[in-house]
């Protein structure tokens, strides 16, 4: 189990396979708030969290019950972001958290820029959600559960799924 | 003749849509131990003992197994001599959704036209499939449905003559490009027959049987058992990581259809197979 925490820097120790903790900030962003974000990109405007070496999780999670600061919060389908990625990696993003494989485009654009794609355990969004422990929406709260939310992660458990030198988990299995 | 109040629908429905949401149907949660057992990769032995023990995790905090709380599809089978006092079935049901989704905390994901996607912000309306039986009860099953499974359905129109090899391809076909996508292990409804939109109602019901059952039809049964293996053999794995674990259960639903036809619904469920049901 390797530990890491944000925002990351070198990442290209990592291999597809290796159990991942995560201690530190992420940001979740999925469907509506990747356009948002490219739409900011490609006019020059500020964003509202610094990409360089963050972590995005693509997730939608659900209301917190009070008392806590987040719902259940499990990974959603990455490759719905595919064509949304690379411009974020470019703009110094590290790691995303998401399910499933991606598209060759992705995968190229991760090995380019010394990146990872982390894998979080799809339909586990109640046992995940106990590692978050602080929640706050930052940006687009009228998305609702797909506004950018800041959260705060004590040993968020993931695999890498896609390597900095393109080893792809779900290709060809773990490398260790 | 028997009378069904509105307001009793509308409280058993919220019951029956937190209590899938939270609760992991036993035949499920007994099939992943089973998968553990079975499974040779360790890493999906690993993935397979966090599912697990999520749905623990889910049932001791009353938290939602999946963040996605899905679309609700619920099977409304109504006895001919029922009679509903007090309002509307669809509208009961509905009411009874909204109340479970807010009271519940559970995620709202239902958008209200699909190209201006608007969220609704009460989950509702809820996909209902009424159909009309003998008798003097309401029989209500319930389940969220999450989209990463059903994102990885498909459907098909196959020529009568086409060999069940192909078929039997195709199917196993949709798994593999499902690769992790479904939250693999899935289940898999599969609706043969009847036509379009029969062959998708059949495969989405096929979904609910309970795991372990068998097809009563022995060269339906022996097609159910055969799927199994082959998906299995593909190597997907629990989450695409690779393993013999793919596939949990297949269930066919079948129905007469026309001379000139073979439709082919398949449709996936995650580990997650959330469903509870009641009779009134
Ligand atoms: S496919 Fe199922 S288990 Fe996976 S995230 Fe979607 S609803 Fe949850």
């Amino acid at each position: 189990m390797q530990k890491l925490a944000t925002p990351l820097s070198d990442v290209t120790f990592l291999r597809a396979g290796d159990l991942v903790s995560i201690s530190g900030i992420i940001y979740t962003a999925r469907d509506v708030a990747h356009k948002r974000l490219i739409h900011l990109i490609n006019n020059g405007e500020p964003l509202p969290f610094d990409l360089d070496g963050a972590i995005i999780y693509y997730v939608g999670p659900c209301p917190a019950k009070p008392g806590r600061p987040i719902g259940s919060a499990g990974p959603t389908t990455s490759s719905r972001m595919d064509v949304l990625t690379a411009p974020l990696l470019k703009q110094g993003l590290k790691g995303m958290i998401g399910k499933g494989g991606r598209s060759a485009e992705v995968i190229t654009a991760i090995k380019k820029h010394g990146a990872v794609y982390f894998a979080a355990v799809g339909g586990a969004g109640a046992l995940i959600s106990q590692h978050i422990k602080d929640s706050e929406i930052i940006a687009y709260p009228e998305l609702g559960t797909e506004a950018i939310r800041r959260l705060v992660v004590e040993d968020f458990p993931v695999i890498v799924a896609i390597d900095s030198m393109g080893n792809n988990l779900y290709e060809h299995g773990p490398m260790t | 003749m028997k009378t069904i109040k509105y307001t009793d629908i509308v409280n058993k429905t919220k019951e029956l849509a937190l209590e899938a949401n939270f609760n992991l149907p036993k035949d499920v949660y007994n099939a992943l131990l089973e998968a553990k057992e079975k499974e040779t990769s360790p890493l999906g032995k690993s993935v397979i003992e966090i599912v697990l023990k999520n749905a623990r995790v889910a049932k001791e905090e009353q938290l939602a197994i999946c963040q996605d709380t899905g679309v609700v599809v619920v099977f409304a089978e109504i006895g001919q001599d029922v009679r509903i006092e007090g309002g509307l079935l669809a509208d009961a049901i509905n009411e009874g959704v909204r109340q479970a989704y807010e009271e519940g905390y559970l995620r709202k994901s239902v958008i209200s036209d699909p190209v201006e996607r608007i969220n609704t912000a009460d989950n509702t309306p809820a996909v209902i499939h009424f159909s009309l039986v003998e008798g003097d009860q309401l029989h209500l099953t319930l389940a969220p449905k999450g989209f990463g499974s059903e994102n990885m359905s498909r459907l098909k129109m196959f020529k009568p003559t086409d060999d069940i090899e192909l078929i039997k391809n195709f199917i196993v076909d949709t798994v593999v490009e499902a690769g992790g996508n479904p939250c693999p292990p899935i289940i898999m409804g599969i609706g043969l027959g009847g036509t379009m939109e029969k062959a998708g109602l059949l495969a989405k019901k096929a979904l609910f049987r309970k795991i372990g059952s068998k097809h009563p039809k022995k060269h339906l049964a022996e097609l159910e058992e055969e799927l199994l293996i082959l998906i299995n053999k593909t190597g997907v794995g629990p989450q695409g990581f690779g393993g013999s674990q793919t596939a949990l259960a297949v269930f066919i639903e079948e129905f007469p259809t026309h001379i000139a036809g073979l439709p082919v619904a398949v449709n996936l469920n995650c580990h997650a197979a959330r469903h509870a049901e009641a009779i009134l």
